[in-house]
């Protein structure tokens, strides 16, 4: 029986990967080791609250994160910071247009992070969902059915993937770039060495603060995650017994109807 | 209902035999689950509580995530993210319903492909098995308006190649189209319509699902063995069945729960797995995606549609017969809704009397290829429409059609099947041993 159900499981499974390998940037993204990989990793808090940072002092120029709530800075399994920081950074980094004063107010930890399309510059509240990291091997998304889709990593490699070569097209500047699909991304390179000083001294370069940025768009992205993973532990573990009992009676149910089993 | 003689519901006490006169809901519901069932159902016959339970999950799901989703084009990309970061819950009400979807689909598949197998199908349960065929149909027309429904790129961009597929039938195909859609393209009377229609099709499909048990409870369950039960008496039938209650009860729910587990682990660790990184990016009418993939249940039926190009010889002949009327994009789309047809006639095109294909050695072999090819058609649908994958699709559709109107239809006449089982009975006793009544030692 046992086999029987094995083989059911695989025959389920094995329609699975044919899903996602479709999609595929022509870039290199690099497989980075994020905290939060694979069903029991988690976000890193002080990560997290770096990243922010970052999105504060460089991004947040031309990107918006208009679906991200404010207040949820203070969420636990996200950056949790302590509720009247979340007010003091709402005041000071960002207003918002009230209708009734008419005019622009500092924000709340009620509103969002405001919309921003500056030069054209793409929301980036889902980004991390909304690209994939390494398929591999050769393509079969083995690597995303443990540790995730990857968007995070595609983000961490885009932004540590400048060569430095430039190019003039149609009037518009291009940066050649090792992950953006085509080569060549119109965004000049964000991040410099030492660029942002963090309180606790953290390692400030490129490949770090990419990483850094990275981990906070995939919580941007998917600020529930941890919880999820732990309600999936949780009702694994929960069917899993079911399993077993309902396995033990259907054995007992079934064995006056069952003769000896003839090897 | 069933043909399989059996005790039936006796009204006991003064108010059961007055409701009884009056609305035999009890016996109904008694004779629905003491049905007698073959007692040799192996695992592969659990996939119908499964797929029970995921009509009834997405219905419940859904109905929860309507009370917080918007349908508009400017809304509903952000009522979803309201759900995933807002509703309380909501995160894990959206993955158990959009990988609800992929149960789904992975049992119905398992579901059909059993009926192939065990020739469930043949009579007298043919019109049990047309119906399962428009439950299917309705389920994938379920699936893709539902996909639309968050208004990401793959939303959008998926629901304008299929709807897409209504415009190359000649004559009328671009008024069908501009009807489907409410207008020339996907718009927001396109999200309205498919949200509405995204929430009355799962009750026709209950409605259906009604209908489907009401058949084969009136036909009796196929078996591993194809074998009729034994119906002469009540005392015969019994040796060959056992009651659904509780014994098939107890044993689907062990089958759902180890489905299950594999099920939650999917929801809570890889929600997205199944999905599709541009559908996280808003529809966006003016920029097309690099590549339009389907979901993963549609990719078969997709491979067979994108393989008859113009350069196929027998779409060149099509067109020529036909002046033109029938060209490689119709011709497309008449071999993807023929592949779905030609499941529905297999009740007269396989010609075996033999059901299952336990005893039929040749028919055995073709099928497994069936299912390979299948699985082929499932992985060149998420390829690129270039070569070497152009040729495979062909071929593999070649297969799928091959299968159903030409090696079915012949293997009845010359394969010579094996000694099948006198009784459902034999069959059980070999698999676990006569059951000797007499002497049962003590444990």
């Amino acid at each position: 029986m046992l086999k029987t159900l094995a083989i059911g499981a695989a025959f389920a499974l094995a329609l699975i990967p044919a899903a996602s390998n479709a999609a595929g940037g022509s870039g290199h993204v690099e497989d980075f080791q994020f905290s939060f990989e694979g069903p029991f990793g988690a976000y890193d808090q002080n990560q997290l609250q770096r990243g922010l940072q970052i999105y504060t002092e460089v991004c947040a120029a031309c990107h918006g994160l208009k679906f991200v709530p404010l207040r949820t800075l203070a969420d636990e399994g996200g950056p949790a910071l302590p509720a009247d920081q979340v007010r003091a950074y709402a005041a000071e980094n960002f207003t918002v247009y009230d209708a009734e004063l008419d005019e622009d107010v500092p924000a709340k930890p009620v509103d969002h992070f405001p919309a921003n399309t500056a030069a054209g510059a793409p929301d980036l509240s889902l980004m991390a969902k909304a690209r994939a990291g390494f398929h591999g091997p050769y393509g079969s998304g083995m690597n995303q059915l443990f540790k995730g889709i990857g968007g995070a990593e595609y983000i961490a490699s885009l932004l540590d993937g400048y060569t430095g070569e430039e190019k003039e097209e149609a009037g518009t500047l291009f940066y050649e770039n090792t992950a953006f699909p085509g080569g060549w991304i119109s965004m000049a390179p964000p991040l410099s060495d030492e660029q942002v000083e963090f309180a606790d001294g953290h390692d400030n370069s490129v490949k770090a603060m990419s990483q850094d940025v990275a981990a906070f768009l995939m919580w941007t992205a998917e600020p529930k995650m941890m919880a999820r993973k732990q309600t999936g532990f949780v009702g694994v573990l929960i069917l899993t017994v079911l399993s077993v009992l309902l396995y033990l009676t259907n054995k007992q149910l079934w064995a006056p109807h069952k003769g000896k089993k003839s090897a | 209902m069933s043909g399989i003689p059996h005790d039936h519901y006796e009204p006991k006490t003064g108010a059961e035999k007055w409701l009884h006169s009056r609305l035999p809901i009890v016996g109904l519901v008694y004779d629905t689950i003491m049905i007698p069932t073959p007692k040799n159902l192996n695992w592969w016959w659990i996939w119908g509580i499964v797929l029970a339970f995921c009509l009834v999950l997405q219905i419940v799901t859904g109905i929860v995530l309507v009370m917080h989703y918007t349908p508009h084009v400017d809304l509903a990309f952000s009522s979803v993210e309201h759900i995933m970061r807002d509703v309380n819950g909501g995160y894990m009400l959206r993955y158990i319903h959009a990988n609800g979807a992929s149960l789904f689909f992975v049992a119905v598949y398992i579901h059909i492909f059993r009926g192939l197998f065990y020739g469930s199908y043949k009579a007298p349960r043919e019109v049990t098995w047309i119906i399962g065929m428009i439950i299917y149909l309705l389920m994938m027309a379920t699936g893709f308006m539902g996909y639309v429904l968050p208004w990401g790129q793959m939303s959008f961009w998926g629901a304008t190649v299929i709807t897409g597929l209504f415009g190359a039938i000649p004559f009328v195909g671009e008024a069908l189209q501009t009807f489907l859609l409410g207008g020339p393209a996907v718009d927001n009377a396109t999200l309205n319509r498919f949200f509405s229609l995204h929430y009355l099709l799962p009750f026709v499909i209950a409605a259906l699902v009604v209908v489907h048990i009401w058949a084969f409870h009136t036909t009796g369950n196929n078996n591993p063995t194809g074998v009729d039960v034994r119906k002469g008496s009540k005392e015969e039938a019994e040796k060959d069945t056992l009651p659904f209650w509780p014994y098939f009860v107890i044993k689907d729910f062990l089958g759902l729960a180890v489905v299950l587990v594999i099920f939650w682990a999917i929801v809570g660790f890889m929600p997205n797995y199944l999905g599709h990184p541009d559908n996280y990016i808003e529809a966006n009418p003016l920029v097309t995606p690099a590549h339009i993939v389907p979901e993963w249940y549609f990719l078969p039926f997709y491979a067979i549609l994108r393989a008859f190009t113009s350069e196929v010889w027998v779409v060149q002949i099509a067109s020529f017969v036909t002046g033109g009327i029938i060209d490689a994009k119709f011709f497309g789309v008449l071999a993807m809704f023929g592949a779905i047809a030609i499941m529905a006639l297999v009740p007269w095109l396989d010609t075996s009397r033999v059901r299952s294909g336990r005893y039929r050695p040749m028919f055995k072999w073709w099928f497994y290829l069936l299912v390979f090819d299948f699985f082929a058609l499932m992985w060149l649908g998420a390829m690129p429409a270039e070569e070497p994958y152009a040729s495979f699709s062909l071929i593999a559709s070649a297969y799928w059609f091959g299968y159903f109107l030409v090696i079915l239809p012949i293997l009845g006449v010359i394969e010579k099947p094996l000694a099948e089982p006198a009784t459902i009975e034999e069959d059980f006793d070999a698999h676990y041993g006569e059951k000797s009544d007499a002497a049962t030692p003590a444990e």
